[in-house]
């Protein structure tokens, strides 16, 4: 799965120590190939893999459903505790459950969404 | 016939039991703490024996053992970057300690211990801790503006610092659900057609070829759960280099 980053040309430190060796070899390798064009450029698919990250090993849409169900689900249950316990420790029965609950809700759709989002442009 | 009037009984595989006779039972050594003794035994023999021979062109072992070490090198400094190193000897541990726990757990008569909510959320929560020790230690306190992305409305903060708490603690829930969930998903399935194969199989002639289906894709599901094994190992282990790659980088 990782194979597919092969190509990320990123500037490594060469001078990073006796195990930093091989993989700049590899970098110097790559990069050569490529200015003698034995190796296609694959910097757009490297850019959209780099960004996603962990899209590019979940294909099966199974996979992804449950990512998404765990992901709304488990910021939901923690909101939902945390609303809980300080409402027992404050004594405002219901009121910070009800909030955080709405709360939760709020951060499992932003787990969701970063999860989903198209990859953000590399300048940050 | 005896098999008869049981229900399917799928869940008694997880319970924990003694192991090592008399010892294990007076120190509570259950089998899940023996297959946890065992997979760190396997994972540092795989090592040690396949860094053993040097060779140049490796054998299977050593091309094993490199496989492992450069494949998870890779992955922490392609999602960390290159300070990615320093985290390598974490995510390694931690990738072969999921991925020998739900191997282990495919053998006949082993036992998975990655399908316990109690030992994928001690590796979940320590995760977490050191993800947010390492934001800490390299941050600062200037760690903190994490929960608030540059950028956004500053009347809005209200709002979505609570929500990006809240979204950073659910984090070791859910991977540490994500990995329970699947492991103990694909065992119940596994062991509720394996009991419909000896139940059809004791219903005469007619259900000695009924239970020919069920048989069928339990051996599609071995398949399938050897390949959730690797993934689930896989996610674990790069879930924690993207979240260790917010905490070295920062948004």
């Amino acid at each position: 799965m990782s194979e597919e980053r092969d190509a990320i040309d990123r500037p490594r430190d060469v001078s990073s120590g006796p195990a930093g060796q091989g993989s700049s070899f590899e970098d110097r390798l790559s990069a050569a190939r490529r200015k003698q064009g034995l190796e296609a450029p694959r910097q757009d698919e490297a850019a959209a893999n780099a960004g996603v990250g962990l899209s590019a090993s979940q294909g099966s849409a199974l996979g992804m459903g449950m990512r998404v169900g765990i992901e709304l689900v488990s910021a939901l249950a923690v909101a939902v505790a945390i609303g809980w316990f300080l409402d027992g420790w404050l004594g405002t029965r219901p009121w910070l459950l009800m909030l955080f609950f709405v709360l939760g809700g709020a951060a499992g759709v932003a787990n969701v969404w970063r999860l989903v989002s198209p990859p953000k442009p590399p300048a940050k | 016939m005896a098999a008869q009037g049981q229900a399917i009984d799928a869940l008694s595989q997880f319970t924990l039991t003694p192991a090592l006779g008399v010892v294990g039972s007076s120190v509570n050594f259950t089998q899940a703490n023996l297959f946890m003794v065992i997979a760190g035994l396997l994972t540092i023999g795989m090592l040690v024996l396949g860094a053993k021979p040097r060779a140049i062109v490796p054998g299977r072992l050593q091309a094993l053992a490199e496989l492992a070490y450069e494949n998870i090198l890779k992955m922490c400094t392609d999602q960390i970057g290159p300070e990615g190193r320093s985290y390598f000897p974490f995510v390694f541990t931690l990738f072969f300690f999921v991925l020998m726990g739900n191997l282990l757990g495919m053998l006949p008569w082993a036992f998975t211990y990655t399908s316990h909510i109690a030992v994928t959320m001690a590796l979940a929560l320590l995760v977490i801790t050191v993800v947010t020790v390492v934001a800490l230690r390299i941050h600062g306190l200037h760690f903190f503006s994490y929960f608030f992305p540059p950028g956004a409305p500053k009347a809005l903060a209200p709002l979505i610092i609570p929500v990006e708490v809240i979204s950073y603690l659910s984090r070791p829930l859910s991977l540490s659900v994500r990995l329970f969930a699947n492991m103990v998903a694909g065992h119940v399935m596994l062991k509720v057609f394996a009991t419909f194969v000896v139940m059809m199989a004791g219903a005469g002639t007619i259900g000695v070829i009924g239970a020919a289906a069920p048989l069928a894709l339990n051996v599609i599901l071995i398949g399938f759960e050897f390949l959730v094994a690797f993934l689930q190992a896989y996610v674990f282990a790069i879930l924690t280099c993207i979240y260790l790659h917010d905490s070295v980088h920062l948004h």
